[in-house]
């Protein structure tokens, strides 16, 4: 963490969005896009040279109509997380999720994101868009943990048709406290590496 | 497609008129604002999307499931939690590769607490995930941080199977 904590000349108060409609910015082309790709095109000029051409195209065409199907989720996660950005009332959002919410944030955010719906495609454009109006790290690190380790989707779709019931229960029973400690040690980090005033979690 | 298919695009595209219905009462504008806003967020995220899910294939075609249940090995103690989570976070490919190794380990005899440790690890921070899907909707300084705090919990989850004896 070499970058250098962000000033915060205003004083104690939390409302550090001061303009009325804080946009995400759209991120360029990043390092992570270029590793994916170098990681994809060495992986399938190693299909192509154990299985021809023929594995490459199957793999192609399997994950084309897999993509097809998963569009127009992700567009309706992303028009989900804009409407949310809108509709949110930013002072509510901070106050009952910011970074002096304290337990009752940790656990709002965990309950966010167990009731969810949807997959990825709407989980992480709803957390950007908590971001954006005034949620803290630690109860969107809550929301996200609790979406990925309790929420019913992928639970339901994926993991008890292939590890079966028994085993899902008990690992959703044992992940329970997870979101609120992983959201309680963000916040707990979080202060210690950008030190900011005024953000002292209660 | 399935029932649980079709019910998570009932809930999911149900959420979007409510809200978009909530949005507009507020204001035409700030409801067509809102609308094109998630429209130019999704016109800009599918190419990032389209390489991950289309590239994902191959990335695990190449690495053989064999190899990480390998890693997980027979009942191993705190030793087989570390490889465990070693494991889920490097395992590519969607939620089928993920919880299908969780089976294939169980079935070749790796203890219950292994097999949570590494579906946890997967479900909090399997590489691809964070790289295809975290990255290119949220800020990267915060899915690296959040990534980082979860390194525990996998371990906690593996010491709580211990202790209660389930699954």
């Amino acid at each position: 963490m070499s970058e250098p904590p962000l000033k915060q000349p205003s004083p104690a108060d939390d409302s550090a969005e001061a303009d009325p409609a804080p946009r995400r910015k759209r991120k360029p082309v990043g390092w992570s896009m270029i590793f994916i790709g170098v990681l994809v095109a060495v992986s399938a000029t190693l299909v192509y040279r154990r299985d021809g051409i023929d594995g490459v195209l199957e793999i192609l065409s399997h994950d084309m109509a897999l993509f097809g199907g998963i569009l127009p989720r992700v567009l309706a996660g992303c028009l989900l997380g804009a409407f949310i950005a809108e509709i949110l009332p930013h002072e509510k959002v901070s106050r009952a999720l910011g970074p002096n919410s304290g337990l009752k944030g940790l656990l709002i955010g965990t309950a966010f994101g167990a009731i969810l719906p949807g997959g990825p495609f709407t989980a992480y454009p709803v957390a950007a868009a908590l971001l954006t109006v005034g949620a803290d790290f630690g109860a969107t690190i809550a929301m996200v943990v609790s979406w990925t380790l309790i929420g019913y989707g992928r639970a339901v779709a994926w993991e008890i048709p292939i590890l079966g019931t028994d085993f899902t229960f008990w690992r959703a029973l044992i992940s329970l406290p997870i979101p609120v400690l992983a959201g309680a040690l963000g916040r707990f980090v979080y202060v210690r590496i950008y030190p900011k005033r005024g953000d002292e979690p209660s | 497609m399935t029932i649980s298919a079709l019910i998570i695009d009932f809930t999911l595209w149900g959420s979007v008129l409510v809200l978009g219905f909530i949005a507009f009462r507020r204001g035409r504008t700030v409801a067509i604002s809102a609308a094109r806003e998630g429209t130019m967020d999704f016109i800009n995220i599918v190419p990032r999307i389209g390489l991950g899910v289309i590239g994902s294939g191959y990335i695990a075609a190449v690495i053989p499931p064999e190899v990480i249940t390998g890693w997980l090995g027979p009942d191993s103690g705190w030793l087989g939690v570390l490889t465990a989570v070693i494991a889920g976070g490097l395992t590519p490919g969607g939620p089928v590769v993920g919880f299908s190794i969780g089976a294939v380990a169980l079935k070749v005899g790796g203890g219950p607490p292994q097999v949570i440790a590494y579906v946890v690890a997967w479900a909090l921070f399997a590489f691809q995930r964070l790289i295809l899907w975290e990255i290119p909707f949220m800020p990267a300084r915060f899915v690296w941080f959040r990534a980082a705090v979860s390194l525990p919990f996998p371990f906690l989850a593996a010491a709580l199977a211990m202790v209660i004896g389930k699954p």
